[in-house]
């Protein structure tokens, strides 16, 4: 039993020495294998495809590792710097960035592409809760006010690329931190109604004709069947025909046969369904809720506001990239390109991903031990 | 400072529990719809997956083999492919389809073109019964939405020989004509069905569970012998071109059973070749036309002469002076015979020496004879199409019609219907009915005539063979033969006609143990010469040589007529 507990204080002192959160990433770890067992799958045994969603993967962890060295007081300090150039580079974007899929989203450095709204994700959060930090908490309605501007600023100009899933997110997060820092029940329930009567003002002049579609194919998939209602048509068979148990690895018929459309991207939880069933997807959704969970608990445990409000938004953002994705997969809401987080085949938003983890980890390892 | 944080900290922490409760709720969400799909709408959901990429398939199969009686193959069915395609999936590939038009041998915008207007389908024949090599190198492009079917395409290795007879299948593979037609449902096989799995493209990914198992047609055997069809086929085909004929047929007949052995016509057509049918060429003549029948009719009038008793071997018919007038028509002989016996008649082939004996006959004994011959109606032999001939509805009371008949005018008889009514008299007086698959003999029949009217008649019809007979030609060395020349005036627009004529010859043999019978008709022949004695009697002749020495029949000439052969010699022997 000593034995065990001496073990115990020497695993947490390496991880306090790497930084690193040991039950944060043997989750996103496990993760992390689900997903390349899943993509094998749904990519048709491409092992190809797999080696470079396994290179990511490598590079998303090494600069979770990186980040995690920072203490979140430089974290603090280069918050203003960050967002600035994030917001110039979105500006960029607009004015020099490359096309691709219909957004003008990337901004090309030589041969390395980047995604400034992928930046955004971390900027925002950090951004607004440096802001609010600084100042007593509660925040007063001004202060809400700037928050709010803050966010809504590199918002509009993601929204101009367009990227409809990655705006969502970074206002996600700024609300999320304005919401953590304490906002009274008034201005919650006020704001909530604001939104309420906004929507039909966003419906009418703001929502691009392909996005009205997506929401009207929400409520009846059978409007077009081989056009935008595809897809949920497509992934909702999958799922359910899933069953209790699911088809088996490599044995989903939907998607083996390719009826699912972007089965290895953004509907990979399809095939997941498909393949596992019912008791593979509470098992997914369970380790998912760990992640968040061991997020909110960090958050929690922060020592100083900026640290909480930031570690406590990016653990909400993530619960939002889940929910989002399971959400549009089994066509609970309108589709909204959202990878499924550490799972879906592709590059940038899991770097991003893994950063926030690595700020998570940060706030995490360097507590000042007269706190604990 | 400390106060604040700690009201900060009690803020944070609620806000962390409603925050929890939301997620909470959230996840919920997301697992009741799991379970909404996943349990409540399984069943549903699966079998919307299920049409999506289960589909029954076909499991093609052969046609039944057609084989002579010897067991040879005269029809049958080789596996081909054919190439189809899903028109919006190739098209929508983007694929260049230049080489797939080049090997369709079809042009590149109007393959597109096809493509284009079947869009909205979901099967599109590109190519049917595309030769093996050509299917492979079509599906080496690896074209999406291009697949391969199986299908069977028949194969008749006997060609334009047996081509009337077989008939033919459409490219599905069902019959149309003949005896594809006829036995369609014994030939067809049935198809088998099995479940398989396919992807978006329509591509076949694995079988999952065979349904039905395919049922191949059955195989028909035929009564014809192939070699005796092929001899029947080269005779006629020789005798129509030298005669410059418009068309002949002959029918073969095995009198014990009534097998149809051989059956050809010309102008002949190659069942191979569908592209090449034409409305005529494909008649089998044999059995769907009938034409008046002429002498050929003769031996049945003196039969009916000594069934009724008016005449015997001793009756002397005058017929001087060749000519003879009944009603306001004049009957003539081809030239005085004078005094003759019925013998001389049928080897003559005496005109007024039949319509005198028709003449002194009740009204309806000829007509009855005939018609219980199978005259005016069809010989049952299932053969699509069949005609029945004519012959009139009751028996002829005008003293012209009664005369005409006796001589073969003012009927219509099939070659096959001639034949069947020769096996009669050969069989000793039964009607067999004729067929054409073999069948297990003894074959009961019906009797029509004694048996010694029916033996008188064999003697009469081989003297017609005999040198001083009309059919001279048709005799074979080493064997009796007997039978009957007929040279008819087509029955024009307006009358008969004066230059156009029909041959025919019916005859049987060996006599003294007949087992073949054979008619002979040649249509409108050309040339110099049109008396069936001329031109028909020899085909009679070098068939009949051959298919005797072909299923052995002994030799049965008397020892008196020239050398036997060797085969006659040592059939001979004890």
């Amino acid at each position: 039993m000593a034995d065990a507990s001496l073990v115990d204080q020497r695993m947490t002192r390496v991880q306090r020495h790497l930084h690193l959160d040991g039950q944060l990433l043997t989750a996103l770890a496990l993760l992390s294998g689900v997903g390349l067992a899943i993509l094998y799958s749904a990519s048709n045994q491409d092992m190809a495809e797999l080696q470079r969603q396994l290179i990511r993967l490598g590079l998303a962890f090494a600069a979770m590792v990186a980040i995690a060295q920072v203490p979140p007081e430089t974290l603090q300090r280069w918050t203003p710097w960050v967002f600035l150039a994030g917001l110039v580079m979105l500006v960029l974007v607009l004015l020099v960035g490359t096309y691709g899929k219909g957004a003008q989203r990337w901004l090309g450095f030589g041969p390395v592409r980047f995604q400034p709204a992928e930046l955004m994700k971390l900027a925002i959060p950090m951004m607004v809760a440096w802001y609010l930090s600084r100042r007593p908490l509660p925040p007063s309605f001004s202060q809400v006010l700037v928050a709010l501007f803050m966010t809504a600023t590199p918002t509009a100009l993601i929204i101009l690329q367009p990227d409809l899933g990655t705006a969502v997110l970074v206002t996600a997060a700024g609300l999320f931190v304005v919401f953590l820092a304490g906002l009274r029940w008034r201005v919650l329930i006020g704001a909530l109604l604001a939104i309420v009567a906004a929507i039909p003002v966003f419906w009418m002049f703001l929502m691009h004709e392909y996005q009205k579609q997506r929401v009207l194919t929400l409520f009846d998939p059978e409007r077009d069947p081989l056009g935008a209602g595809y897809h949920i048509i497509q992934s909702t068979i999958a799922i359910g025909s899933g069953g209790v148990y699911g088809k088996g690895w490599l044995n989903g018929t939907q998607s083996q046969l390719q009826f699912l459309p972007e089965r290895n991207t953004d509907f990979i939880f399809a095939v997941f369904s498909e393949e596992f069933g019912l008791v593979g997807v509470v098992q997914l959704l369970v380790l998912y809720l760990f992640i968040i969970c061991r997020g909110l608990y960090i958050a929690c445990q922060a020592q100083d506001n900026f640290s909480r409000l930031l570690a406590g938004s990016l653990a909400l953002t993530f619960f939002v990239y889940v929910f989002v994705n399971v959400g549009m997969v089994s066509g609970l809401i309108p589709v909204v390109g959202l990878p499924l987080p550490l799972i879906s085949y592709g590059g940038t938003s899991m770097v991003t991903l893994m950063a926030a983890f690595g700020i998570l980890m940060s706030v995490h390892t360097h507590r000042r031990m007269w706190s604990s | 400072m400390g106060e604040s944080r700690t009201t900060a900290q009690d803020l944070v922490t609620w806000r962390y529990a409603l925050l929890l409760l939301v997620l909470a709720l959230l996840c919920l969400v997301l697992l009741a719809r799991a379970v909404d799909l996943q349990i409540l709408h399984k069943d549903f959901l699966q079998l919307q997956g299920d049409a999506r990429h289960l589909r029954t398939m076909a499991i093609p199969t052969h046609r039944g083999m057609i084989k002579d009686r010897t067991g040879q193959p005269l029809a049958i069915s080789s596996p081909v492919e054919s190439l189809w395609a899903h028109p919006a999936n190739l098209l929508d590939s983007g694929a260049d389809l230049g080489e797939l038009a080049d090997l369709l041998g079809v042009d590149r915008e109007a393959l597109m073109q096809r493509l284009d207007d079947r869009r909205d389908r979901e099967f599109m024949y590109l190519r049917r019964q595309a030769s093996p090599a050509v299917a492979e190198q079509a599906m080496a492009l690896g074209l999406p939405g291009v697949a391969v079917q199986r299908e069977y395409r028949r194969f008749y290795p006997s060609g334009e020989i047996v081509g009337h007879l077989l008939g033919f299948t459409d490219i599905d593979d069902r019959g149309l004509e003949g005896m594809e037609y006829a036995y369609e449902s014994w030939l067809r096989g049935t198809p088998g069905s099995k479940r398989v799995l396919r992807d978006r493209l329509g591509r076949t990914i694995a079988d999952v569970e065979q349904l039905r198992e395919p049922r191949p047609g059955r195989d028909l055997q035929l009564s014809i012998d192939r070699r005796l069809q092929f001899l029947a086929y080269r005779e006629l085909k020789s005798a129509v071109q030298n005669n410059s004929a418009r068309g002949g047929s002959l029918v073969l007949l095995d009198t014990r059973s009534g097998e149809v052995l051989a059956m050809v016509n010309q102008p002949a057509f190659n069942p191979n070749n569908r592209r090449q049918l034409s409305g005529n060429a494909h008649r089998n003549r044999a059995v769907v036309d009938a034409w008046e029948p002429g002498s050929t009719i003769k031996p049945f009038t003196v039969a009916a002469a000594l069934e009724a008793g008016i005449a015997d071997a001793d009756t002397i018919l005058n017929t001087h002076p060749g000519s003879m007038r009944v009603g306001r028509h004049t009957i003539t002989d081809v030239r005085d015979f004078g005094k003759i016996d019925l013998t001389t008649l049928i080897s003559k082939s005496s005109n007024i020496g039949a319509a005198k004996l028709a003449l002194e006959l009740p009204d309806e004994t000829l007509w009855n004879l005939l018609a219980g011959l199978g005259f005016g109606r069809t010989t049952g032999s299932g053969y699509p199409g069949e005609s029945a001939g004519a012959l009139a509805a009751q028996a002829p009371r005008s003293s012209v019609e009664r005369a005409t008949l006796s001589f073969g005018y003012g009927l219509s008889a099939t070659p096959l219907q001639l034949a069947q009514a020769y096996a009669a008299i050969a069989s000793g007086g039964e009607l067999k009915p004729v067929s054409f698959v073999s069948v297990d003999e003894p074959v009961k029949g019906t009797r029509v005539m004694r048996r010694e009217t029916a033996d008188a008649l064999m003697a009469m019809m081989e003297a017609a063979v005999e040198p001083g007979g009309t059919a001279t030609r048709a005799a074979v060395d080493g064997y009796r033969l007997a039978g009957k020349t007929g040279t008819v005036r087509k029955s024009m627009a307006g009358g008969y006609s004066s230059d156009h004529y029909v041959a025919w010859f019916a005859g049987v043999g060996p006599v003294s143990d007949p087992r073949l019978a054979m008619v002979i008709m040649l249509d409108e022949p050309g040339g110099q010469a049109y008396y069936g004695g001329q031109i028909a009697a020899p085909v009679f002749g070098q068939v009949m040589a051959g298919a005797m020495r072909l299923m052995n029949i002994p030799p049965d000439a008397r020892p008196d007529e020239p050398p036997p052969s060797l085969t006659a010699m040592r059939g001979e022997e004890p």
